[in-house]
């Protein structure tokens, strides 16, 4: 027990979590659960092996994005807190936050926020554009291996063609939540966690 | 034209009926032999010398004909004829069934056919009596639907569900009851003589909801997934409520005076009959579910033991007059699971198919009496009483829908709004069941045709308004859709990878639950329940591993054998590398292209798994995405695989693909269709039926095909069928043959796709098929001269399905929480 006592969340840990992305008590205790057994080699981190051992996170086309979107910039370890902090992005908009003042930072579930998360899952290289071969690598996972690489490409030309209005021939930020704004973004990627 | 195809239809229909006719319907009911037996048909044309028996006949007949022996049968089927070819008939143009359901045409046609036997003074034939619907017809429709409800889905909202069904169909009984009651007294109406409990009974009758028509339509437009549960799990339970309340309230009805405590037993009846029929259910299903683990060496008979315990679950319920529609669906909705990864994928098949085409056939037939019926019975029509009736269903519905939200929707994590409230009170369509149950009112009932009369001008004027109307009132007010909205490109692709990426989230949260303690029954499940239930309940994620470790050992092998780096996907340098014209940017866009595009999209990508796809229709089969699903592991785990080693070099992109082997058949087992992110109406999505040769058959790509030799046939032990080798080498395929394959085994659901798309059945690819097909030809000649060294493998064959059940690797994803 002793090497588990030091991974055992402690409530100060809870609250900075609760402040920090606006899960409640039991949810964050729900998921720290879920969190340790994932954790298969106890030491308060997970690894990119212990998200692969999800077996149904392993049949998602793009299972090994999501997993890399959790992990900041060159690590290769995240801790409970970084976790949840990832997570924090599927939380569901509440109707009160949307009327409340918004708060000095941007929520983590805001639907910038999490139009930021799904950008990043194409824009792998971090240069907030979406250019036609990161286009073409997610297509390419989300597709399968029926389509040509050439009807591939034209399908990325003109999902470039009908977002881009800069003429870069990439998709910026902007102009990606541009060409979602009639989507509801809010439902499609919030997830109802746990209590 | 086509119009003038539905009027052939229509008249061969209606040369059926006269063909009919003839023989005098005089009862189908089967245990009920009639006494016009021995009518002997004078107007069947004889083809040769007849021999009408005077005394004893003295030669040998040389031809005769017995009716009265085959005639029972003989018309049932030729009514299920009538009612297929008038299905048919509809679909000959696809505009009808857009806008008028379904419903409506049968309807329609009962009522045209009601009509020419009114003509000629037919009787309909007596086959609805009570027996025979209860027994016979109604365990089909609700099997039907149970099967194929959304259990995900459903478990969500099961709470809700149950409430609007339950309480809402004794709200609408109760209050249409008491104020027909009420109106009841008004002289002018001249009802008097209806008592409290017969207004209750009748009341009953008319609460039961039918919303099939207004399924379909929720389905086309992809309502929202929440609306589309709570509307057909309260048709479901509905059915189950309005018939235990029918059959409380036919035994008061016969009572003289109602004591209070026989209002109390009557709650408490209640309870007993609905949680009895649930007990029971469960319970068949467990037993059916573990009697399939032993079918392993008798497949056939697995679909006759699936409908064996439902149908069992059924009639023992309705010995203990508890509710048998609520067992009937529960040991659906147990069986399921379980029976679903024991038995084989052609079993599974054939129990979904069996299924849909029973119950069809009930409803069809029902909805075709019902409009027969509706001709020739003598009808007692009261303006007041009918009139009112009508206007307190929609009265009570509406109020009871706004009611009952309004209590729930603190409860719910996401409410209803005003526009789903309205498609839920819109959507109260009366159909099959109120029929069905006025007609075989107990005749001690006094009113019993009023009720008639007044059940089937309710479920006239709710299938032929409301089912017509619903649709563009729908799409008007805009009800909360999902992620439908495919008017860009991007919205379509970016949606798709949100779905996938909540999908990930929501497995990596180890929930897809709503409620905590489905999370603790999943724990047991696996634990005691799969063990116990399922044949072979190895946890999945040691084979995963050892799946991998095996598959890197051979890839390490391939590696060693081929003269050239390998990458698995198209890395993101050769595609730079490869493409020549890059960089048109400003690519005009034909309309023509675009709606390519989005075909080619939607049947392509891979569809999220079904736990968060559930739409399911009535009438069309849902889709089966498991195949698929194996598939997309397999080719997630070979990546990863082979990721390991870094393949990153540019190499001719003959060699950058892992195809299929060589001679692989692309025509294989298994025909797949037109996957949907909802089901469209397609009917037939088996994975399991025997090959269907390709249209295009191009025989050229024998070898060429297989870029890649693959040696781990025999390390998994996989039985590669020799008639199927045999096969793809007599018809291989062209196109895309080996575009971004990783390794092995694309066996399956691939080389559907594969035909698939040389065989869309709506053929708006065909055209940029053909012509991509030749560039890539031409491209093929090309690499093929590439190819080289590689040398054609012992062939991956498509291993029969009933092996893939064998070989535990090749079993669904099953979820495994590791908690």
């Amino acid at each position: 027990m002793g090497s588990r006592a030091s991974t055992l969340l402690r409530e100060e840990e809870i609250e900075e979590i609760k402040k920090e992305t606006g899960f409640s008590h039991s949810q964050i205790t729900r998921l720290y659960s879920r969190f340790t057994s994932l954790d298969k080699g106890e030491n308060g981190t997970l690894s990119r092996e212990d998200f692969q051992r999800i077996p149904e996170l392993a049949i998602n086309p793009l299972g090994d994005r999501i997993i890399n979107a959790f992990f900041p910039e060159g690590e290769d370890q995240v801790n409970f807190k970084g976790f949840m902090r990832t997570l924090a992005h599927f939380r569901p908009i509440e109707d009160n936050e949307k009327n409340k003042n918004p708060p000095a930072t941007e929520p983590l579930n805001s639907r910038t926020n999490k139009l930021l998360f799904a950008f990043r899952l194409y824009d792998l290289d971090r240069d907030d554009k979406i250019s036609r071969d990161e286009l073409l690598q997610v297509l390419r996972m989300m597709v399968g291996v029926n389509i040509s690489d050439d009807q591939l490409g034209s399908i990325a030309d003109r999902t470039i063609q009908e977002a881009d209005t800069n003429g870069d021939s990439c998709i910026s930020f902007q102009e990606f939540i541009k060409v979602l704004e009639k989507v509801d973004v809010e439902q499609k990627m919030s997830i109802r966690f746990l209590h | 034209m086509n119009y003038s195809s539905t009027k052939r239809a229509l008249a061969v229909l209606i040369t059926c009926t006269f063909l009919s006719l003839p023989y005098g319907y005089n009862g189908e009911a089967p245990h009920k032999p009639n006494a016009g037996a021995t009518i002997l048909p004078q107007t069947k044309p004889d083809n040769g010398p007849q021999a009408y028996p005077e005394d004893v006949p003295s030669n040998l007949p040389v031809f005769t004909m017995d009716y009265p022996r085959i005639q029972i049968p003989f018309e049932i089927t030729l009514w299920m004829l009538l009612a297929s070819f008038a299905k048919i008939g509809f679909h000959v143009y696809h505009k009808i069934t857009i806008w008028v359901p379904e419903s409506c045409l049968l309807i329609s046609i009962g009522l045209i056919v009601g009509a020419i036997m009114h003509s000629v003074h037919e009787e309909p034939p007596a086959v609805l009596s009570s027996n025979v619907f209860f027994l016979y017809m109604l365990p089909p429709i609700v099997l039907d639907s149970g099967y194929f409800m959304p259990t995900r889905l459903f478990f969500e909202n099961v709470g809700t569900v149950l409430w609007f069904a339950v309480v809402g169909t004794l709200w609408n009984s109760i209050g249409i009851g008491v104020s027909l009651f009420a109106i009841c007294h008004i002289e002018a109406f001249g009802v008097q003589d209806i008592n409290l409990q017969e207004n209750l009974l009748f009341a009953a009758i008319i609460s039961a909801v039918d919303p099939v028509a207004v399924l379909n339509v929720f389905e086309d437009i992809s309502v929202n997934e929440q609306l589309y549960i709570v509307v057909f799990g309260e048709c479901l339970f509905s059915d189950a409520v309005t018939v235990v309340l029918y059959s409380m309230f036919t035994f008061v009805a016969e009572m003289e005076v109602v004591e209070p405590e026989d209002v109390f037993l009557g709650v408490a009846r209640f309870f007993v009959v609905g949680l009895g029929g649930m007990g029971f259910g469960v319970l068949f299903g467990f037993v059916a579910a573990f009697t399939t683990r032993f079918t392993s060496k008798v497949r056939e008979i697995e679909p006759l033991l699936i409908f064996m315990f439902s149908y069992l679950a059924y009639l023992v319920a309705e010995l203990f007059a508890i509710s048998s529609i609520m067992a009937i669906v529960c040991c659906a909705l147990t069986m399921k699971y379980y029976v679903e990864e024991n038995v084989s994928q052609r079993s599974s098949t054939t129990i979904r198919h069996v299924v849909k085409m029973l119950g069809s056939i009930s409803e069809t037939l029902i909805f075709f009496f019902l409009g027969v019926v509706t001709i020739t019975t003598e009808h007692e029509w009261n303006w007041g009483y009918i009139l009112f009736t009508l206007l307190f269903t929609f009265l009570w519905r509406g109020l009871g829908v706004l009611v009952l939200t309004l209590i729930i929707n603190p409860f719910r994590t996401i409410p209803f709004n005003m526009k789903d409230q309205f498609g839920l009170a819109y959507g109260g369509l009366r159909g099959a069941i109120s029929f069905a149950l006025a007609f075989t009112l107990p005749d001690s009932i006094g009113r019993k045709q009023l009720f008639i009369t007044a059940t089937i001008a309710v479920i006239l004027f709710t299938v032929f308004l409301q089912g017509i109307s619903i649709r563009p009132l729908i799409e008007l007010i805009n009800v909360r859709r999902t992620n439908r909205d495919v008017e860009t490109i991007n919205v379509e692709i970016h949606s798709r990878l949100m779905e996938h990426t909540m999908a990930g989230i929501e497995d990596l949260c180890g929930q897809w639950s709503h409620f905590y303690w489905k999370d603790k029954f999943m724990k047991f499940n696996n634990r005691i329940l799969r063990r116990i239930l399922i044949r072979d309940s190895r946890a999945e994620s040691s084979i995963v591993a050892l799946y991998k470790k095996l598959e890197l050992q051979n890839a390490m092998e391939i590696l060693d054998t081929v003269s050239g780096d390998i990458s698995a996907a198209p890395s993101l340098v050769s595609l730079q590398g490869e493409k020549k014209e890059s960089t048109t940017p400003k690519k005009t866009f034909m309309a023509e292209d675009l709606k390519n595009m989005h075909d080619l999209l939607s049947k392509n990508m891979y569809k999220i798994r079904q736990r968060t796809v559930a739409f399911t229709s009535k009438h069309a089969l849902p889709n089966d995405n498991q195949p698929r699903e194996i598939l997309i592991r397999r080719h997630a785990n070979i990546r990863r695989s082979l990721r390991h080693g870094s393949f990153q070099s540019t190499i001719p992109r003959s060699q950058k693909y892992f195809s299929l082997p060589t001679g692989q058949n692309l025509g294989s087992k298994y025909s797949s269709v037109r996957r949907r992110y909802a089901d469209d109406h397609e009917t037939m999505s088996e994975v399991a039926y025997p090959t269907r040769r390709s249209r295009f058959n191009q025989p050229k790509r024998s070898s060429s095909g297989a870029m890649m030799p693959l040696h781990m046939l025999e390390t998994l032990k996989e039985v590669p069928s020799t008639d199927v080798l045999n096969e793809s080498q007599s018809e291989s395929f062209s196109k895309d043959h080996g575009k971004p394959q990783t390794g092995s085994s694309y066996s399956d659901s691939r080389f559907p796709t594969h035909r698939r798309h040389f065989n869309p059945p709506f053929d708006n690819n065909n055209g940029s098929a053909d012509d991509l097909r030749n560039e890539d030809e031409a491209e093929e000649e090309q690499r093929r001269r590439h190819r080289g060294a590689l040398r054609p493998p012992p062939s991956w064959a498509a291993e029969p399905r009933d092996d893939a059940l064998r070989n535990p690797l090749l079993r669904r994803p099953q979820w495994n929480p590791k908690k």
